[in-house]
């Protein structure tokens, strides 16, 4: 294992690959931020910024043409992960025709047929049963995919989780549980509202083995998904992980966030996903400072162009409204 | 033509669609070893093995999800609700996944999943387990919604359901399981959104769906008796609703009936109540009526659980109303 993680750390192509794609997801959020404060993005939106290292270090494991992505509302760091256009994701947010979903989902709603990403679903816990369902075709089929299903710290007191891991673990099917706790479910913090805060253990009652991980390093959440995800292809079993990180705004854009500390906050941008990778590799001479503000400025404009896409993108035609209900 | 039951026209609709198409897998409480709880799925595990015939533990909102999953990456999986009367713990599936996942996506996704299982009033169940459902899909957009009254009509419809590529919930009945009727040999399917004129008629239409029709046809045998000749139209299916065939009949006989064995209060009976009384306005000679279950929780004691219930009764008082004969 440490051995794994070692090779990780002295893979300057890997590691820029990841730096780059959590400063698309952290840009894209400033500007979906931006653009919702001038009234652009109406109703939920809630960003991802701080958990960049979660999406990115866990969908870089995968192979998305056999492998499977299905997660909560809070889904535009991990659609970008998957490698959706970011211009069709912000246009989505916009309510456009050219939104990935035609403007039918919004925020809350990505979907990608094509890169197998199942959404973007807006009901706390109630994806977990259908991305095991996906699982179970996989299983059925004998194909060799394996399904990452995300959900917060919210999710996991909903009977959809458990009665998930129960037929996960009695029909084998290959899903890796990955909860995301970012320590609060809205404005609750978890360890209020549940019984224990060691999430790693929920998997045990279900003979699912579960293991804790430091979601601000990336280098980490890569490793750690990477073996587990490989166990999982071969022993054709369920799994979970609870990946610990911290999202720096509100739960969505109307919270204020007041029942946190401004110290607390401080303390976790002090481990900030991006900063710290940039700091390693600064330090073992992968990058040089011109290089991450170069790349940081791409990003920027990336964002950019995918505001101006969204901008200039037609609304729905009306004739839209009655299009897709029924197959 | 062979007479077979309700149950055995499910069974051989679920066993010839498995045999076509090896996507089609079917799951829930005690359909595999235990052959069902009402048999429907007899013999199924033997033939086509646990992995296509899959018992599940008692979460109908896991299992039904699962359902949903998998129709969404492919499968074509037919989901059995012990009653519906559980479905309820599966209903955020039901409308917020399976209803809904194709249009939020934009239409990127099809769910090829048949819910189903018995619906509506059973005998000596009481409240928790003797109810219609059918107004809570039915009022969905993203489900079809399918009411079969006869062993023939079973087959076809299950058959088609299976083969759709929608959510469809599929209403059953647990006193209608042991229902016989001639089921043809020969293969056949039967379309959705095509009502059947079970009787003609030129006196008053009634309109009914699953278990009532056979009551309501029992009606319209007694009032030709007194030489009332009543049109009954079996709907077949709620979601798509065959309007035409309705109108068609109301503005040939001029008073309509409906009949619908769940709770008055927005059922699919008052909103088909509404659309009659809206579109064949100009026709109507009378206000139309509704004959529900009545709008209370279904009582355990045999005497007061059939008060609640449509009857013949009911159904003949309702359309003498609209013919405004005098009664007793």
């Amino acid at each position: 294992m440490a051995k794994q993680t070692q090779n990780i750390r002295d893979d300057a192509g890997l590691l820029k690959k990841l730096l780059e794609q959590m400063l698309l997801i952290r840009r894209f959020e400033e500007k979906a931020a931006q653009m919702y404060g001038l009234r652009k993005i109406g109703g939920f939106c809630h960003l991802y910024i701080g958990q960049e290292a979660v999406a990115v270090g866990a969908i870089n494991t995968i192979d998305l043409k056999k492998d499977y992505v299905v997660t909560a509302y809070r889904d535009h760091g991990l659609a970008l992960a998957c490698g959706m256009d970011p211009k069709r994701v912000m246009a989505e947010l916009y309510g456009k025709a050219t939104g990935c979903s035609k403007g039918k989902g919004g925020s809350m709603h990505l979907f990608d047929a094509e890169r197998h990403m199942l959404g973007g679903n807006g009901i706390v816990g109630a994806h977990i049963p259908v991305a095991t369902g996906v699982a179970l075709k996989i299983s059925y089929k004998n194909e060799d995919g394996v399904v990452l299903c995300f959900f917060g710290d919210g999710a996991i007191h909903q009977g959809s989780f458990h009665e998930s891991l129960n037929m996960a673990k009695i029909w084998d099917l290959p899903i890796l549980y990955i909860c995301e706790n970012n320590q609060y479910g809205m404005g609750t913090d978890f360890s209020r509202v549940s019984s224990v805060t060691d999430f790693s253990v929920m998997g045990a009652s279900y003979g699912i083995e579960g293991k804790q991980l430091n979601g601000m390093d990336v280098i980490e959440v890569y490793a750690e998904v990477d073996r587990t995800v490989k166990y999982i292809r071969k022993n054709h079993v369920p799994s979970f992980l609870e990946i610990k990180t911290y999202r720096y705004k509100g739960h969505s854009m109307s919270d204020p966030a007041t029942y946190r500390t401004k110290e607390e906050l401080e303390d976790y941008k002090k481990q900030d996903p991006i900063l710290n990778l940039k700091s390693y590799m600064l330090e073992k001479s992968m990058l040089t400072e011109e290089e991450f503000k170069n790349i940081d400025k791409k990003y920027r404009s990336v964002s950019e162009e995918a505001v101006k896409f969204a901008e200039e993108s037609p609304e729905p035609p009306i004739e839209d409204l009655y299009m897709d209900v029924l197959a | 033509m062979p007479t077979i039951t309700f149950r055995e026209a499910l069974r051989q609709a679920m066993d010839e669609e498995m045999a076509r198409d090896e996507n089609v897998i079917l799951l829930g409480e005690e359909v595999a070893q235990y052959n069902g709880a009402y048999k429907v799925s007899q013999g199924l595990l033997d033939k086509y093995g646990p992995k296509r015939v899959i018992d599940t533990p008692i979460s109908e909102e896991g299992f039904t999800g699962i359902g949903i999953g998998a129709a969404l990456a492919g499968l074509r999986p037919i989901v059995e609700w012990m009653t519906f009367s559980f479905s309820i713990q599966a209903m955020d599936q039901v409308i917020n996944n399976a209803a809904k996942m194709r249009y939020m996506s934009g239409g990127q996704f099809a769910i090829p999943a048949v819910f189903r299982g018995p619906n509506g009033p059973a005998e000596y169940l009481s409240a928790q387990h003797s109810q219609a459902l059918q107004s809570i899909y039915a009022h969905a957009p993203g489900l079809k919604v399918v009411a079969p009254s006869t062993p023939l009509d079973a087959k076809g419809l299950l058959k088609t359901a299976i083969r759709d590529d929608n959510p469809v919930i599929f209403l059953e009945a647990e006193l209608m399981y042991s229902l016989k009727g001639d089921v043809p040999e020969e293969e056949y399917l039967i379309p959705f959104g095509k009502a059947a004129i079970r009787r003609e008629g030129k006196d008053a239409t009634v309109v009914g769906f699953s278990k009532p029709v056979t009551m309501v046809l029992t009606s319209a045998d007694r009032l030709a008796k007194e030489g009332i000749e009543v049109e009954v139209i079996d709907l077949r299916s709620i979601r798509p609703l065959d309007e035409h065939t309705i109108y068609e009949s109301v503005k040939k006989t001029n008073r309509c009936v409906i009949v619908d064995e769940a709770w008055p209060f927005t059922s699919v009976g008052s909103h088909i109540a509404w659309l009659v009384s809206k579109n064949c306005f100009d026709y109507l000679d009378a206000p139309v009526e509704l004959v529900s279950s009545e709008d209370v929780p279904m009582p355990y004691n045999h005497r007061l659980e059939l008060a609640a219930q449509p009857s013949v009764k009911k159904i003949e008082s309702a359309v003498k109303k609209v013919l405004y004969i005098e009664q007793e």
